[in-house]
């Protein structure tokens, strides 16, 4: 079929009487993801419509992982017949004159709105809005994620008209890959002037998965056809102390949830709803602090184990085998022993120097099989025994401190006793990285006094807690700390 | 075997005369090269040079049939070398390379054989890596050109154009006897387009001929007192032939020239861009219809005098569109008007900005002011839409997404036990080198100081050598720029000054960066290349006897120990280590196909993936900082209490095992799991999973008694 350039879509693109120009295609993705398929693509479907189709990428190191633009042009072959010379198409997308992007991902849609590619009176903006987590937000100490609803609000506001879809859903739903997706939801929302049919014939050509590439083309063209896409929020409970109560029951057993409802008491009377609901999500989170009790026993549930099955995608035919990284050291032995067995091993040397070379190297421990898994069940069923241990011991010390401290502050400075209790999530962690936590934790708390002399305390606790929480070395931390004036020169 | 294979595309290269091609440009250069006769064909890859290498490796048997010799050069030096073969014999030869940087390399060849001048046709295809997506620094090849006396075309950036010049260029350089650059920006080397096809021709005059029936001429051999003759030859018989041969064949082009009183001059690679611009500014059609004239530079040096002057004539003022920096043509324009008198005036880098890649956008803008200046009388349409207020604002959720290590990538490990051992022994001075390896300077490695150049690196750390320090320097190079020079700059300095220092050899089987080209040490078996060079005995052949080779790097405890011995050990002397583990985006292409294969014939085929177990994972991510793995991803916490991310293992995984190796190794955490999905598995697999699932379910229903026992 030749170009219809009367098509509804290609005359809003490109103005009734305006002189004939090509249409512009931007496909923003990262390296590696399928975009040089998805232009691939274009260009087949274009070149079998009876267009002149260019396309230009800008392979090398981009291709590892970075983000990279690929760029196509089409422009009707009548044309060019008619005024007898091919047309001059541009090798890169100039701000302001693209037609159509297509973003495989959010942020690299959010970064195509930056960038300026997407504008209000011309573009169409199709985009995948699950999310490939940048280095930074990855490698945050805590939560570093950028506002998945900010992007897309962006991209609503700044394209001319937009479909969203989560695009990686219906690739793996399908079996198949992010661009067949895109590739549909381009053909669903009649942007170029092709049918269905001239679309599904290019994947047909192409010859590589032919099967799961339909699949998710079709569903991406629905989604497109339906319009936006609802972006699920997962929406957080409220009922924080249900959960607690919920959590400590399967930690340990009905009683020690009692004891936190206990524990609770004073902050339910106080008439703070705020204070309240952190007291009781961190205290539930202190509470049931990892150890390796827990974790054995984690690792053991069958409910576990049908959740690997399903995360792996384990086929109907397939055997699974699950092995773990358990690396305990001297301390976490000490710590699941009664309170003053741990304390002697932990003063040792000679206990030291027994045990070294056999926690020297981390284990992997095969749970799937008889010996592994019975190992670890038989860690878990220590858990009766937990009360008596060194590390419930000097834990449940560290909570009542930090108990106290709150419910000293919740009176005089509430807003400061709620930046108290939500310091814990600075204990985190296993080894070093707990060990390095319940420092600065207590350095933190222990230099409360010293903050309440200052005009905002809270607001100081809290961009001391970041700081903690920025990185691994602890340098924002001392340079906080530098500028907060708080401790006495060391 | 490439990261890319041209199998299917290779065969447009059989098109006949007459027949339509569609593909990518340097896919179209070697077909141009086929047609213009070529004997012989070398090169080193690169981006954007690299699919020529691998067109040209797939392509063999067509070559072969034409009987045309190609070699993957060892270097771009080797390559430029090689083209002395068209010195003595009328033979065709062309050898491609990224530049600046490998015509950097290549330099000191190319000077001898622009010196000396050739008999047959010698062109050089250079992929000027240059603007959006460049990986090195921004300089101009325009500079070798000029220095060495090599004639540089620069085509419109469409198929036809950049075919032409290929042929063109063969008979330039036989016209003036000078070898000839083509240069292509990154773009037009990847652009898709379409061309007429001719028959491919066999050289008239072969290798063999060359070979059985040698000449030699002293006079073409740099040396007194033939070098101070070639020096007057270049300037008076081969210029003024070269300027001749580009006036008769008409390779620069004059476009719309009707008489206006303004003109633009540009270099054809700028054409498509030049006239988007006019368009958007009203100011042409999509066919390149401009109401400005156009005077484009398909040849960039040398200039020819006396078209400058024609296309000057009668026009108040011209805009030089020059892309690069210095301006090197824009310089050489007022020279050639202050000699004829012309009082044109000349804009440029006054309109234009001085650095960097000239885009749409930038031309534009250069555009509208001159147009503006000279042509009042016009009314210049907008040109572009504005993007709403909303994309300024959402730069705060757009980060950076530099390139970095793949997923499973072998090198990610060598820094991860560098970053172990920093953590004991404190930071050390690391000096980096050209690879995929170079992406440990970006987070979450944060490694390096500084690279030199392509197996540079551990001649990038000679200096630092001092008797009386407490700590010795780390030096990294990758396999690739081992071979390229690294072996003698690098190895065989460091024995010979006596150097006390560290160099870890990245040994992943492939020149990875560049798309997983064989090397001499490649384990792959290669019908046309000599590959199985250890790296070990070519380092203890120049006289290294401290010597580590670790056959695993996902070992993270053993490179660890390893990199701390040589950092520690009281021996003196240079100390290697060769770190091997075959590169991961090679390997998969590989062993999938493989293993799909056998999964569908029955076999029994064990997978491996990793892990996490939400519930035991707190999210504090040292696990990524300590890797940066694609992935090994983050998703929201499904537990309610908690609010911060949990790590996440994406299905991408291809189990190289590197999260559980550093969780082990660094002591961080029980949450990491293997999973081993065994297809077809056997009676003795079935059996055993039958008993221990039984026993195994037992103890969990125990486990969920007690479990529905306390939630009741």
């Amino acid at each position: 079929m030749p170009l219809d350039l009367d098509a509804p879509s290609a005359q809003a693109a490109q103005g009734q009487d305006a002189p004939v120009r090509a249409i512009t295609i931007a496909v923003v993705a990262m390296g590696g993801e399928g975009g040089g398929v998805l232009s691939d693509w274009i260009v087949d479907l274009a070149e079998h419509a009876g267009c002149i189709a260019q396309s230009t990428s800008v392979p090398g190191v981009a291709q590892r992982t970075g983000a990279t633009i690929y760029y196509i042009e089409l422009f009707p072959e009548a044309a060019a017949k008619a005024a007898g010379r091919d047309p001059v198409l541009s090798l890169t997308p100039v701000p302001g004159d693209v037609d159509i992007v297509l973003a495989s991902e959010l942020m690299e849609a959010g970064r195509a709105v930056q960038r300026g590619l997407v504008t209000p009176d011309r573009t169409v903006l199709i985009a995948s809005t699950h999310r490939v987590y940048s280095i930074r937000e990855r490698t945050a100490p805590a939560d570093g994620r950028v506002d998945a609803e900010a992007l897309i609000a962006a991209g609503k506001e700044a394209a001319r008209r937009h479909v969203f879809a989560d695009m990686a859903h219906i690739a793996e739903s399908t079996g198949s890959v992010i661009s067949a997706a895109l590739f549909g939801a381009l053909a669903g929302s009649q942007a170029l002037p092709f049918e269905r049919a001239q679309f599904e014939a290019a994947i047909r050509r192409g010859g590589v998965g032919v099967e799961a590439s339909l699949a998710a083309f079709s569903a991406g063209y629905e989604r497109a056809q339906g319009g936006d896409a609802a972006v699920a929020v997962p929406e957080e409970t409220t009922e924080t102390i249900r959960e607690g109560v919920k959590r400590l029951t399967d930690y340990q057993d009905p009683a020690y949830a009692q004891e936190y409802l206990e524990r609770l008491a004073p902050f339910r009377a106080s008439g703070h709803p705020e204070l309240l609901d952190e007291v009781a999500r961190h205290l539930a989170l202190w509470m049931s602090y990892e150890d390796t009790i827990r974790v054995a026993d984690l690792k053991t549930r069958a409910s576990r184990f049908a959740r690997v099955c399903d995360e792996v995608r384990l086929g109907k035919d397939q055997i699974l085998q699950i092995s773990e990284y358990m690396h305990p050291r001297i301390e976490e032995v000490a710590d699941t022993l009664p309170a003053g067995l741990g304390r002697w091993l932990l003063g040792s040397t000679l206990a030291h120097k027994v045990l070294a070379p056999l926690t020297r190297r981390g284990r992997v421990v095969r749970t799937s099989s008889l010996g592994g898994f019975l190992l670890l069940y038989a860690v878990a069923g220590l858990r009766p025994w937990r009360r008596g241990t060194l590390r419930f011991q000097c834990e449940h010390e560290r909570i009542r401190r930090w108990l106290d401290l709150i419910r000293a502050m919740a009176p005089e400075d509430p807003a400061l006793a709620v930046e108290i209790a939500r310091a814990q999530r600075l204990v985190k962690g296993y080894s070093d990285t707990h060990q390095r936590g319940t420092r600065n934790f207590e350095r933190l708390m222990a230099l409360v006094p010293a903050m309440r002399r200052k005009s905002d305390p809270a607001g100081y606790l809290r961009v001391l807690c970041d700081a903690a929480l920025a990185d691994d070395t602890g340098a924002a931390l001392e340079a906080a700390l530098a500028e907060a004036h708080l401790e006495a020169p060391r | 075997m490439a990261e890319r294979s041209f199998a299917k595309e290779v065969q447009q290269l059989r098109l006949g005369a007459g027949q339509p091609f569609h593909g990518e440009g340097i896919l179209a250069v070697t077909k141009a090269l086929l047609q213009s006769g070529v004997s012989y064909v070398g090169g080193y890859q690169g981006a954007p040079i690299s699919h020529l290498m691998d067109v040209l490796s797939d392509g063999k048997e067509i070559l072969e049939e034409l009987g045309v010799h190609f070699e993957s050069s060892a270097s771009e030096a080797s390559a430029a070398a090689m083209l002395a073969a068209s010195v003595n014999y009328p033979l065709r030869g062309a050898v491609a390379w990224k530049s600046t940087v490998g015509t950097n390399v290549a330099s000191d060849a190319l000077a001898n054989l622009a010196s000396g001048g050739v008999r047959g046709g010698a062109l050089v295809v250079v992929g000027e890596d240059y603007g959006d997506g460049s990986s090195i620094m921004q300089e101009r090849t325009h500079a070798f050109a000029m220095k060495s006396q090599i004639w540089l075309l620069d085509p419109r950036p469409n198929l036809e154009s950049i075919v032409a010049a290929v042929e063109q260029g063969f008979e330039l350089s036989e016209a003036s006897n000078t070898p000839v650059m083509l240069e292509l920006r990154i773009r037009a080397c990847h652009v898709h387009g379409r061309f007429t096809a001719k028959d491919n021709r066999r050289p008239d005059f072969t290798l063999k001929d060359a070979m059985e029936r040698p000449e030699r001429d002293v006079s073409r051999i740099v040396l007194p007192p033939s070098s101070f003759l070639h020096e007057q030859e270049k300037v008076n018989t081969r210029w003024p032939a070269a300027l001749r041969f580009i006036q008769e064949r008409g390779l620069n082009e004059v476009f719309a020239d009707d008489g206006q009183d303004v003109g633009l001059i540009l270099q054809g690679g700028m054409y498509n861009t030049v006239i988007r611009a006019l368009q958007l500014l009203g100011l042409s059609d999509a066919f390149g219809n401009s109401d400005i004239p156009l005077y484009v530079l398909n040849v960039t040096y040398p200039l020819v005098d006396a078209e400058i002057n024609r296309f000057c004539a009668g026009k108040r003022a011209v805009l030089m569109i020059e892309e690069g920096q210095p301006e090197f043509i824009e310089q050489a324009l007022h020279a050639t008007l202050r000699r004829a008198d012309l009082t044109t005036k000349v804009h440029g880098k006054d309109m234009l900005p001085m650095a960097g890649e000239y885009t749409a956008p930038v031309v534009l803008n250069g555009l509208r002011a001159f147009v503006e200046r000279y042509m009042p009388d016009v009314a210049v349409q907008g040109g572009v839409s504005v993007p709403a207020p909303v994309a300024k604002e959402v730069a705060g959720s757009v980060d950076p997404r530099p390139p970095g290590f793949c997923t499973g990538c072998p090198e990610r490990p060598i820094f991860t036990a560098m970053k172990l051992v920093e953590r004991e022994l404190g930071p050390h001075h690391v000096s980096c080198d050209i690879g995929c390896h170079l992406f440990s300077i970006l987070p979450p490695f944060n490694i390096g100081n500084t690279t030199m150049g392509y197996g540079l690196g551990w001649a990038g750390a000679s200096a630092l050598n001092a008797r009386d320090a407490s700590k010795r320097t780390i030096s990294v190079m990758g396999d690739g720029g081992f071979w390229h020079n690294g072996l003698t700059s690098g190895v065989g300095n460091a024995v010979f000054n006596r150097s006390d220092n560290v160099l870890v050899v990245v040994d992943n089987g492939y020149a990875a960066a560049t798309g997983g080209q064989d090397i001499p040490s490649s384990l792959a078996d290669n019908p046309n290349r000599a590959t199985k060079n250890p790296i070990e005995r070519a380092v203890r052949g120049v006289g290294v006897t401290w010597v580590r080779t670790l056959t695993r790097t996902y070992d993270v405890a053993r490179v660890r120990d390893t990199l701390r011995e040589a950092l520690t050990t009281k021996e003196k002397g240079p100390k290697v280590i060769i770190a091997q583990s075959e590169c991961m985006l090679n390997r998969q292409r590989r062993v999938k196909p493989l293993m799909k294969r056998m999964v569908k014939e029955g076999r029994r085929v064990v997978r491996e993936r990793f892990g996490v177990d939400p519930d035991t994972c707190t999210g504090d991510h040292s696990c990524i900082r300590l890797s940066g793995c694609p992935s090994l991803s983050i998703a929201p916490n499904p537990d309610p209490l908690r609010r911060d991310p949990i790590t996440q293992v994406q299905n991408s995984c291809v189990g190289c095992g590197l999260c559980g190796e550093v969780a082990d190794a660094a002591v961080l955490c029980p949450s990491f799991y293997r999973a081993e999905l065994i297809s077809n598995p056997s009676w003795w697999d079935r059996l055993r999973h039958r008993v221990n699932g039984w026993v195994i379910g037992r103890l969990q229903a125990r486990i969920d008694r007690r479990l529905e026992r306390h939630a009741a």
